[in-house]
């Protein structure tokens, strides 16, 4: 049913159930807005009204009313520029204003803050009220997540990021009145909760509140340390993001670029993850192949995404036994990176630093864990995120633009086009079939394309004929989504031999370390396309076609699933039920 | 115990009735204001007296809820059912029982302190001529045992329930409701009936009624003393409500702070479920009704309707914006009605009597009575129920008795921390939802908070909005950070840092607060602010102007000296607890200025009035 009004004079038709800013956006009248968040292509709605920086003059109702949240009516006359909305608008920016810190220059956020855009955009230069700031302790007790909630507007978008799109619930309103903020209960510190790390919240947060633990000094410290060989492997999904950080248009894909920009950093060898995700598909599809031929602990789930494997551990540690053994990409990166090639260029583990560049918060964490350190020496050492490694192209004076393309090193760097769209939702489900259907079918077979598995879509699921056998096989992105597929399970309702999870909605293209996207989600689906576009013009598009991993297993693994392997490449999972 | 028919319900209290009673009747009120007062040693007593002289047949002892008369308790009441005289006394001890038992309704124990009956009239549905009060809310408060259901039935107990069930359709009783005109006495003042018609008129399946115990307003205690007083009468407005909408499950929401209510609720919907009057097939009329009781941990934004059904929900206690209106989706997402207690205990009242009846008291656009809480600088601290219509005046000095210790009045607060505060000039305007509002005040819930020459209203608004900052769930920005800067700006004000800047200030941050704020907390929440600023800008600017506090109360702009009164007797010296006193014994004392932190006990200890505050 359609629904007539006018906005500021202007008639206009909209579908029942709209809401003041969505008519007003049909005209192209801006509200500002600031606690209201919308992720599109998941179908995220976050409307808590709580901000009041949107309100508008309804005719005939006695208070000023929020656009974001409230449903139009037949005949509804709407002002948005009076006086009125406008004193009423200033005044309320003017107090989140006056409990906010003003340290912007040296915020995380600084230029990605919509806070201070909204500032901006409204000109507000004068303050007009003062008084007592929120003084809350930082949280810097996790690896991966910082938090610093004199600066939490109470907009609550984290609380739907972590509550209803990812169902950890961890993050909530705690206290009353001015001391109000969102927190874990009983203000724990995020590492004690049973929080994964995801980085969802800091995708939504849309002020300096919740940001990455910043690790570019303990990498820049590296590099500058000559006793030291510095290696650096990057993840599919940051080549196919970064470029957004230097004003290049959402989707290209700069892997070169990234590359070239490594090396002038002064990184000592610039390897792929791509190498370790090819590395991944040889062992996890043997396990597959191996589960499925047995018929037994099926579904096999995938486990290169850490926060989904901290969720699993925390919310379904009955599970613990279905995810593949294999490591994460990262992981067998830095377990390869550590034994293998330190051998080969003879430097003891504890003087080759690998640093990761990740989409992802999580895999700061991941790194950490302690079985990823063996003789007290971790795998990896220092993770960045998408955005860091742009922070310190940009510190290190590099026109990123501006360079020519370089070509990863070598034996680390190379890869196929079913390591890239790891990056992407379905990415690493597809990786793994195109190598169980060569394998199965003893051959190789042509039709690799599985658009079944591709998509945003939360859940999607597909019966592909592997090598004669129908395999059952889902994919899951988004925490939320997993937690139904995993009760549904539970329950016996659903019946599948492979599960590919994935924690961020969209998979790592939407990693809680990549470039903000503000909720502007079709920048999202330009990178995942990019991914499929990178993968297809590959000459090599199967993991086990990749002639460095046939050479890594010839030289020192032996093959997939043997005893090495098993000790560089295979993880056990932990029962987290009780903390 | 088992009534499955009208007919059933009816034969019982005709037994109930006709059984042969003692020929005295001793009422002892235990709310928890008497038992906080004493009544619990009080009523030991009168037992013991009882057992003592042999009178287990000549006197029935009923532990009734409160009475109203706070100012008083411990109270108890005499009823001599022979000669009709009555006798009710406050103030008791355990030791004036004997006495009091001795002298009977015949003459005054000696040593007592006797109540005068006007300020108490349970029995009239009407006022007497002359009289004020009508109870209609407070029918049975005070004067039946609320444990006993047999007590509520002898006196037309679920009498209303079981008319409504078996001789009413659900819209006949909506009609009944919409026509009496009963409004929400939470305080918004919402039609009943309206409300109740919105959730009948929802598609079928399953709704809700909830009952909204979670009473939070400073001074307010009306709807505590019903469910202490009289929960079956509660209980039998929900069924009814539920009835009429459609809902089979009803849901009291009551803040956990009130274990007494909370034991008698519990207590009564047993009884009502062991008799029949809860659960399957109620008066052999197919409906289905049962009774949960939900606890608020005690936030006073709870009592908002959305935020009480989150609470309920297991979420975090906080509004949403509306609507979706909750009779459209509201706890579980399912229609849902939320009535207050003081309006159920209307409820049957209506029912029984007729819509018409309602309406002959009060005023056209209010019908019915309101229970007021009269509390602060009055004489007599209590509760009353009044024909709405009735002015503060009448209110005040006829039933409260005037100001305490023969102070002047200055203003009364009505509606709590969201209403405004009524000077003298307002005193004899008949109050209703509609005459309250158009002088700058509200309803509210009831409580109404009287004030005296001695109270600064800068300092009043002060406490208003200290309350509301502590209770705001801290959601939206204007209550959450708003308050907060209002708050500041009248502690400028009260230390003297305050200039008339601050005083506009004010006025249009409280206008911003009203008009953006999410919810009817924080859209009133700067009301006392605004209505003392309204009727008292005199006292304001003597603070920022002149650094002088009118009233004597902002710390930081008084100060004490010794006049020439002074006799030297030195017991300023000596109880001032920072040793700023200094003087010769039979000199004039002085006051280091400097040391004196205003704590005023000179200015009481000194029997010569030779210290000033100034």
């Amino acid at each position: 049913m359609k629904i007539n009004l006018k906005i500021n004079d202007q008639p206009v038709s909209v579908d029942s159930g709209c809401t003041i800013l969505e008519a007003a956006e049909k005209l192209e009248i801006k509200i500002p807005t600031l606690c209201h968040f919308t992720m599109d292509c998941f179908n995220v709605e976050h409307r808590s009204g709580s901000c009041r920086v949107c309100v508008v003059e309804v005719k005939g109702r006695p208070n000023l009313a929020p656009a974001c949240c409230t449903p139009v009516v037949e005949g509804m006359e709407v002002r948005t520029n009076t006086l009125r909305a406008i004193n009423a608008r200033r005044t309320i920016l003017d107090l989140l204003l006056s409990n906010h810190p003003k340290d912007c220059l040296t915020c995380p956020k600084n230029l990605e803050c919509q806070l201070q855009a909204l500032a901006q955009e409204m000109g507000l230069h004068h303050l007009l009220y003062k008084g007592e700031q929120s003084t809350f302790n930082k949280d810097l007790s996790s690896f991966a997540i910082a938090r610093d909630l004199d600066k939490c507007i109470m907009c609550r978008r984290c609380e739907t990021a972590c509550n209803k799109v990812q169902t950890v619930g961890v993050l909530s309103g705690v206290n009353r009145g001015f001391r109000a903020v969102v927190a874990p209960a009983g203000m724990k510190r995020l590492a004690d909760t049973e929080c994964v790390f995801c980085g969802q919240c800091v995708q939504a947060c849309p002020v300096g509140a919740l940001s990455e633990i910043d690790y570019k000094y303990p990498v820049w410290r590296a590099l500058n340390d000559a006793s030291k060989t510095v290696i650096v492997q990057t993840a599919p999904a940051v080549r196919v993001a970064i470029g957004e950080c230097f004003g290049m248009e959402p989707g290209a894909v700069s892997t070169g670029k990234m590359v070239t920009a490594l090396r002038m950093l002064g990184f000592d060898k610039v390897f792929d993850t791509d190498f370790a995700a090819d590395l991944t598909i040889m062992e996890e599809t043997t396990e597959l192949i191996d589960r499925v031929t047995k018929n037994h602990d099926l579904p096999i789930l995938t486990s290169c995404c850490p926060g989904w494997v901290k969720f699993l551990e925390h919310q379904f540690p009955e599970l613990i036994y279905m995810p593949s053994s294999a490591k994460s990409p990262q992981q067998m990166f830095g377990a390869i990176a550590k034994s293998y090639y330190a051998e080969k260029i003879g430097v003891k583990p504890e003087d080759l630093i690998v640093v990761s560049v990740m989409p992802c918060l999580a895999k700061k964490y991941e790194a950490a864990r302690p079985e990823f350190a063996p003789n007290g020496v971790r795998d990896v050492d220092i993770v960045i995120s998408t955005r860091e490694l742009a922070d310190m192209i940009r510190e290190a004076g590099i026109q990123f633009e501006e360079l020519e393309d370089g070509v990863y090193d070598s034996p680390l760097g190379e890869s196929t086009g079913a390591a890239v769209i790891f990056g992407a939702t379905g990415g690493v489900l597809e990786a793994a079939l195109r190598t169980a259907a060569d394998w199965i079918a003893g051959q190789d077979v042509r039709e690799i394309d599985f658009k079944a598995v591709r998509g945003m879509a939360g859940i999607k699921e597909a019966t592909v004929n592997v090598g004669g056998i129908e395999l059952r096989a889902a994919v899951c992105s988004g925490l939320g989504n997993a937690r139904k597929l995993l009760e549904k399970i539970e329950r016996g309702e659903a019946n599948y031999h492979a599960i590919e999870i994935m924690a961020c909605p969209g998979g790592c293209i939407n990693g809680g370390g990549q470039p903000y996207h503000h909720g502007d989600t079709s920048r999202l689906e330009k990178r995942m396309a990019a991914l499929y576009r990178a993968d297809a013009g590959l000459p090599i598009r199967k993991s086990h076609q990749n002639p460095d991993i046939i050479k890594l297993y010839e030289e020192f693994l032996g093959e997939p699933g043997s005893h090495a392997a098993h000790k560089l490449l295979h993880t056990a999972y932990i029962d987290r039920k009780n903390g | 115990m088992n009534i499955k028919t009208p007919e059933a319900l009816a034969k019982m209290a005709g037994v109930l009735k006709s059984r042969p009673k003692p020929p005295v009747q001793i009422l002892v009120s235990v709310g928890t204001c008497g038992l906080a007062a004493g009544a619990g040693a009080v009523l030991k007593s009168i037992y013991d007296e009882i057992v003592e002289r042999r009178l287990e047949n000549a006197v029935e002892v009923v532990e009734v809820g409160c009475m109203g008369l706070c100012y008083a308790e411990p109270v108890i009441m005499l009823n001599d059912r022979r000669s009709g005289k009555r006798l009710i006394y406050g103030d008791v001890t355990p030791q004036q029982v004997p006495a009091i038992i001795a002298a009977g309704t015949d003459s005054i124990a000696a040593g007592t302190r006797t109540i005068e009956r006007s300020w108490y009239y349970p029995e009239f549905e009407k006022p007497e001529p002359g009289e004020l009060q009508a109870r209609i809310v407070l029918r049975n408060t005070g004067r039946l045992n609320p444990e006993k259901l047999e007590q509520y039935i002898e006196n037309d107990g679920y009498t209303a329930l079981a008319k409504a069930l078996t001789t009413m359709t659900p819209q006949q009783v909506i009609d009944t409701i919409l026509a009496s005109g009963l409004r929400g006495r939470g305080g918004g003042g919402f039609p009943t009936g309206r409300k109740w018609q919105f959730a009948a008129a929802q598609p079928a399946g399953e709704k809700f009624i909830i009952c909204n115990a979670d009473e939070g307003d400073p001074g307010a205690f009306m709807d505590r003393a019903v469910l202490e007083g009289d929960p079956h009468s509660v209980l039998e407005a929900m069924a009814i409500g539920g009835y009429a909408i459609g809902a089979n499950t009803g849901v009291i929401y009551i803040r956990a702070e009130y274990p007494l209510a909370v034991r008698r609720l519990e207590n009564a919907i047993g009884q009502a479920r062991e008799a029949g009057l809860l659960g399957k097939n109620l008066f052999g009329s197919g409906f289905d009704f049962d009774i949960q009781i939900k606890f608020g941990a005690g936030a006073f934004v709870c009592g908002e309707e959305t935020a009480l059904i989150h609470s309920i929900e297991g979420m975090r206690g906080e509004p949403t914006v509306k609507p979706p209106f909750p009779a459209v989706e509201g706890l579980w997402k399912r229609p849902t009605v939320v009535n207050n207690v003081e309006t159920f205990a209307c409820v049957a009242a209506i029912i029984r009597k007729g819509a018409e009846w309602f309406k002959s008291l009060g005023t056209t656009g209010s019908p019915g009575t309101k229970v007021f809480a009269l509390a602060g600088k009055i004489s007599k601290v209590g509760l009353a129920e009044v024909p709405m219509g009735t002015t503060l005046r009448d209110i005040i000095y006829r039933i409260g008795d005037g100001i305490r210790d023969g102070r002047q009045f200055k203003a009364v607060q009505t509606g709590g921390p969201s209403g405004g505060c009524i000077t003298a000039k307002n005193l004899d305007l008949p109050i209703d939802y509609e005459a309250l509002k158009s002088i700058g005040s509200m309803m509210g819930s009831g409580g109404m908070i009287v004030m005296d020459e001695d109270d600064c209203m800068v300092n009043i608004a002060k406490f208003f909005l200290e309350f509301t900052l502590d209770e705001s769930c801290g959601k939206c920005t204007p209550c959450r950070i708003g308050n907060r800067r209002l708050f500041e700006m009248l502690e400028e004000i009260t230390d003297g840092r305050g200039t008339l800047e601050t005083i506009e200030k004010l006025k249009a941050l409280s206008a911003i607060i009203k008009d953006t704020a999410l919810c009817g907390l924080g859209q009133t929440s700067p009301n006392p602010v605004l209505s003392t600023l309204a009727n008292f800008p005199d006292e304001y600017i003597a603070h920022v102007k002149e650094g002088r506090c009118p009233a004597g109360v902002c710390q930081k702009l008084i100060h004490f000296d010794i006049s020439d009164r002074c006799v030297g007797c030195g017991l300023c010296l000596k109880n001032c607890p920072v040793n700023a006193i200094s003087g010769e014994k039979r000199q004039r004392h002085t006051i280091d200025q400097s040391k004196c932190i205003k704590c005023g006990v000179c200015f009481r200890v000194c029997k010569f009035h030779a210290v000033d505050k100034k």
